[in-house]
């Protein structure tokens, strides 16, 4: 009892240390890489160097004939097929999806696309062997650029006839939402403000920790696959799905996953391989993917050209948004390749109350690697056009990008708010957000600074970008889902049992892969339940432990996932209620629950619920005509999504002699509703300001014209390290949400979905003097450079340098 | 990425390795700090059949004094030489720049010979040894020769050292009292140079008496800006801008994904006047 009263008053809100870091941080866990099972086989995948190529031969023999090479495979050799990387999302039913096969025999379609597996005693004697294969290729016209694809000249599919996927609108006035759109633009330009923009939304890269690696046991009665994913439940329904083996028979453990940022919320064609050899064999097979492998085949994200009108009043209220947009989703439609761009739908009229609006978005395929979530996946992309059009807007009318802002934001006293996209957001406050950011960074204090450094003509300029955004978050509602023909559902299940010893099991269906649940999740039982954190063990990520879930993505598995494991938390408490009155001898209705104990109304009877779990355990002693057993489990299905928001200030100062941009200070307070573990709070945001830090200045994927991926290291594809980072000032507010018990909101990509607009606006705030209006992302230094020197040349206020238009 | 399968040697003296390098040929390669070579195999751009490993040498290790000249060895690691007085009293552009190299771990490992061996254009410790003027001390079946630095590199990846010779030191003139100053610029602090200048002088008064400027990455082999280092004598602070400007002038940089070769020059003028600035003080 000593140790009991040391602890918090409640753990909600502590920040607890995350109990599973030292065997993260230490790697003394089960990484799928780790794990070495008796006999086991190990591949090395034969990949296409071309972005478009016909197979016109490949002569296995040499590598068959490989020290300790056991066999070698092609699509031939499974002519039954090997499963279907499925797309589980087509936006309409028109959608042209080319058919995406694990390994392909006839023709690929991007590079690194895999056409034969070598299987060996050993990696290294399979990568060696893997040299050996000999493949002939015939090039075909490739088709890398999404303006170039919706050309239609080069198709990246023949057979399909264009590469044009599918195309998708929300219209305010056909919706019934707001006015239209055309009519507010006629306005605008007859007499108003009209904010005309191209940006680009760079590819990037995923660039998670752990690489990709999957080991397939076939013996046994069950097949079981260890895999590296964030999906094992929507994995083990794929293979399925698309192989006809029996769902029952497929056992998916997602063990300790290094991190994911979207890029492991996949079923890819490794893992089918993986699974194909080792039933083929019957030994267990192993298929680990080298960094460069995962730079080129881990699928992409971004990749959009976004063409937006913003019309205004001269006073600066905004009266209508339309955007158009042209994704580029690569050469497959991903697992929810088409949705994603389409997901920010909902998004790009953000916290302003625009009176029409409508989004459109073009989908195309080309000869890239497959496009598809990347951390934020589709708010970023529309928080980013926004919120630099929202700073263009205020230097048109010639005020405060945070005026601008003020002027057109939802009040907080008119929440919940139905958007013009016709989302309710839950709640929010961005007036308080803003207020305690001004303040922790120094607004005014960095705008006289910044007067001070124009005025003597410092050639390190300073620059204040803003970003005030809100974010949908908590995928999804199922009927939402279901309205928008995505394949699945959006609930998500726990279920709680309660051990004889006074330990208490918990069984998510989210799959955490670094988010710290385990930890998370703890706290939250052992207030609810009254049982000591350290009691309570999280299980996750195997579908016989787990069996239902719909793992972790859409920063879900909170405001979803943790809803369900509260859920099961209180039936557990109605059950036990009903043992306790018994062991008390007691009316049910005369016992009162608090701290993890029954008491009885009045008197110093008691009974903790640990000692019921033990009662029913040896159940010689309950109620008549009532089962003898505690646990219990939940699904929860929420309403509605709910609606984190924040405000981000960013100061960059820069060279104008060099280009060169360096972050001066970073403060962003989020409003994320209540917060379960401040620690991991801060650490999710820090985490996901660097990812969205880097887009601004730093990651760009590139292939050069034949299709070859140029970044295709650490070398070229320009990762930030802690070096490259400042230290963040990070706080909250508190609006607490109305879609769940516990008032949470997501906070898993906020920090990526602000940032980005954040520190371009700082970069292109410095150079508004200079005539610079946009820089395109990257902000490399020497894009900077050329973005003055172009303006410099003509005369301030002309320059679209570095800019698409 | 696992190598392709090779012998492994690891001879005790100079002589040891010289033989075995003989015997293999074309077919070997030495392993100095691996920091270049390991990510070659690994990545499968190379295949010898032999890695002779110069780790267990202890007569290519160490830094010493040799009348006007400082001796560092060629496996002497990046570590050690930021460690050095000698090197810090009598080299410090040398120092400025090695404290540039990647991290910890990668400066732990790497080695001077290596890096020059190795002759990456990018890599930061050509342009400070030729802006010193140093020479390097090359072994091979018929003893050892002297190659200066300014002829050492040959081209992209191209040195004077011999397919079955080895770097043992390099020598550089002491530059006592010199004020040294190495200006990279890069985008993440975990880059390659996309161009760096390393800048040393000697100043009386505030003037310039001498001045030795080496650019990195503003070709295919480390440069000197000999016309600026000349232009410089009896300059002082305030008239770097106009002289340094021109420090690329004339020079044929890479184009790639962080800049092409005008803004390569530009750069080049930029830095130069910021680490002569610097190394005045
Ligand atoms: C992540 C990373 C970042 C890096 N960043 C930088 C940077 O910013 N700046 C920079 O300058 N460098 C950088 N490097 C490279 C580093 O400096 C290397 O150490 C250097 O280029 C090679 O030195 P080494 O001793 O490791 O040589 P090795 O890799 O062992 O050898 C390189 C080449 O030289 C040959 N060789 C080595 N020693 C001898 C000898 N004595 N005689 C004849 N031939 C020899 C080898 O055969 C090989 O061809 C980086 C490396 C890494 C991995």
């Amino acid at each position: 009892m000593t140790a009991v009263e040391d602890r918090p008053a409640t753990e909600i809100g502590t920040r607890r240390l995350r109990k599973e870091d030292q065997r993260l941080i230490t790697g003394r866990t089960r990484w799928t890489d780790n794990i070495t099972l008796p006999g086991m086989v190990h591949l090395a995948m034969v990949r296409s160097p071309h972005a478009h190529a016909t197979i016109t031969g490949i002569d296995t023999s040499a590598a068959a004939q490989a020290a300790n090479v056991i066999a070698v495979y092609t699509a031939a050799d499974f002519p039954e097929g090997l499963g279907v990387c499925a797309n589980a999302w087509p936006i309409t039913p028109e959608q042209v999806t080319p058919d995406h096969l694990p390994m392909v025999g006839d023709r690929v379609a991007c590079a690194g696309e895999i056409v034969a597996v070598v299987v060996a005693r050993s990696a290294a004697e399979a990568q060696d062997a893997a040299e050996l294969v000999d493949v002939d290729f015939e090039e075909l016209p490739a088709v890398l650029d999404a303006m170039e694809a919706m050309k239609d000249e080069v198709l990246a599919h023949p057979s399909k006839g264009t590469n044009k996927s599918a195309f998708w609108q929300l219209d305010s006035a056909a919706a019934g939402t707001g006015g239209n759109v055309e009519e507010a633009i006629a306005a605008a330009r007859a007499d108003g403000i009209l904010i005309e923009r191209s940006y680009r939304q760079q590819r990037l890269i995923p660039a998670f920790m752990e690489p990709r690696s999957t080991v397939v046991d076939p013996t046994g009665e069950q097949v079981t696959m260890w895999t590296s994913t964030q999906i094992p439940h929507i994995l083990r329904f794929l293979i399925a799905a698309t192989t006809g083996m029996s769902e029952s028979k497929i056992r998916v453990i997602a063990p300790d996953v290094g991190g994911g940022f979207g890029g492991k919320l996949q079923t890819t064609p490794e893992e089918f391989i993986t699974l194909a050899v080792a039933r083929r064999l019957g030994k267990p097979a192993k298929y680990t993917e080298t960094r460069s492998e995962s730079l080129l085949s881990g699928h992409h994200g971004r990749d959009q050209y976004q063409k937006l009108t913003l019309a205004a009043t001269k006073d600066g209220t905004v009266t209508g948004l339309k955007v158009e947009l042209v994704a580029n989703l690569g050469a497959y439609i991903a697992i929810v390749g088409g949705g994603v761009p389409v997901l920010g739908a909902w998004m790009f009229n953000a916290i302003y109350k625009f009176p029409a609006y409508q989004f459109n978005c073009q989908t195309v395929l080309t000869n890239t690697t497959w496009v598809d979530a990347y951390r934020g996946a589709g708010r970023p992309e529309a928080t980013y056009a926004i919120e630099r059009l929202m700073d263009e807007l205020a230097a048109e009318v010639g005020v405060d990008p945070l005026t601008i802002r003020e002027k057109n934001w939802i009040r907080h006293d008119e929440f919940p708010f139905t958007s013009v996209a016709g989302m309710t957001y839950d709640s929010g406050n961005y007036e308080a957000a803003t207020a305690r950011a001004k303040e922790l960074f120094g607004y005014d204090e960095l705008r006289a600074e910044q007067a001070r450094r124009r005025a003597s003509g410092d050639p390190v300029q300073l620059g204040i970008g803003v970003s005030t955004f809100t974010e949908m978050c908590g995928l999804a509602p199922s009927r939402v889902l279901g309205s928008l023909s995505y394949g699945a559902g959006g609930w998500e299940h726990a279920s709680i049992r309660m051990l004889p010893t006074g330990k208490v099991e918990v069984v998510t269906g989210t799959s955490p892969h670094g988010q710290g649940h385990e930890t998370a999740w703890s706290q939250i039982v052992a207030d609810r339940l009254g049982v000591p954190f350290e009691d309570v063990e999280v299980l996750h990520g195997d579908t016989q432990i787990a069996y239902k879930g719909l793992d972790t993505y859409g920063s879900r598995s909170l405001v979803v996932g943790a809803e369900a494991v509260v859920r099961a938390a209180d039936k557990i408490i109605d059950k036990a209620k009903v043992f306790a009155a018994h062991l008390l001898e007691a009316s049910a209705d005369d016992l009162e629950w608090g701290a993890g104990r029954f008491h009885v109304k009045g008197t110093d009877k008691g009974v903790g619920i640990t000692e019921v779990a033990l009662a029913t355990f040896a159940s010689h002693n309950y109620p008549e005509g009532v089962e003898p057993g505690i646990d219990a489990d939940a699904t929860f299905d929420p309403d509605t999504f709910s609606f984190p928001h924040g405000t981000h200030l960013c100061a960059m100062e820069v060279d104008t002699e060099t280009g060169q941009s360096r972050m001066r200070s970073y403060v962003c307070v989020d409003d994320i509703g209540h917060i379960i573990n401040p620690l991991i709070v801060e650490g999710q945001v820090h985490g996901g300001l660097v990812q969205g830090i880097a887009q601004a200045l730093w990651e760009d994927a590139i292939f050069d014209d034949n299709g070859t991926l140029v970044t295709g290291s650490f070398v070229d594809y320009t990762l930030p390290s802690a070096a490259d980072t400042i230290s963040f000032v990070t706080e909250n507010t508190t609006s607490p949400s109305t879609t769940n018990t516990l008032g949470t909101k997501g906070v898993g990509e906020a920090g990526t979905i602000a940032s980005t607009p954040a520190v371009v606006n700082a970069i292109v705030d410095a150079l508004r003097p200079h005539g610079v209006h946009d820089i395109q992302m990257p902000c490399t230094p020497q894009r900077v450079w050329r973005a003055l020197q172009s303006a410099r040349s003509t005369h301030p206020g002309s320059t679209d340098e570095g800019s698409l238009q | 990425m696992i190598p392709a399968a090779f012998d492994y040697v690891a001879p005790t003296s100079v002589q040891e390795a010289l033989a075995v390098l003989a015997q293999a040929g074309d077919d070997a390669k030495v392993l100095g700090g691996g920091q270049s070579l390991l990510p070659i195999l690994r990545m499968r751009l190379n295949a010898p059949e032999t890695v002779i490993d110069l780790g267990r040498i202890d007569a290519l290790r160490g830094i010493s004094e040799d009348g006007d000249a400082l001796v560092i060895g060629a496996m002497t690691t990046y570590a050690e030489v930021l460690a050095s007085d000698l090197v810090r009293d009598h080299a410090l552009v040398l120092h400025k720049a090695v404290a540039t190299i990647a991290d910890p771990q990668i400066r732990h490992r790497g080695t001077v010979g290596g890096a020059l061996v190795h002759a990456d254009p990018a890599g930061d410790v050509g342009a400070p040894v030729l802006a010193l003027g140093g020479e390097l001390v090359i072994a091979g079946s018929g003893g050892e020769r002297r190659v200066a630095a300014a002829d050492f590199f040959e081209d992209l990846f191209t040195t004077a050292v011999g397919d079955d010779e080895l770097l043992v030191a390099v020598r550089i003139p002491k530059h006592t009292g010199w004020g040294a100053a190495y200006e990279k610029f890069v985008r993440v602090a975990q880059q390659w140079s996309i161009v760096a200048v390393a800048a040393t002088v000697r100043a009386e008064g505030g003037t310039i008496t001498q001045a030795r400027i080496g650019l990195t990455n503003m070709g295919s082999t480390p440069l000197r800006a000999t016309a600026v280092e000349d232009a410089l004598v009896g300059k002082g602070a305030g008239d770097l801008a106009a002289i340094c400007a021109s420090a690329g002038a004339g020079t044929n940089p890479p184009s790639d994904l962080n800049g092409d070769a005008d803004y390569r020059r530009h750069l080049a003028g930029v830095l130069t006047r910021r680490a002569v600035a610097a190394a005045l003080g």
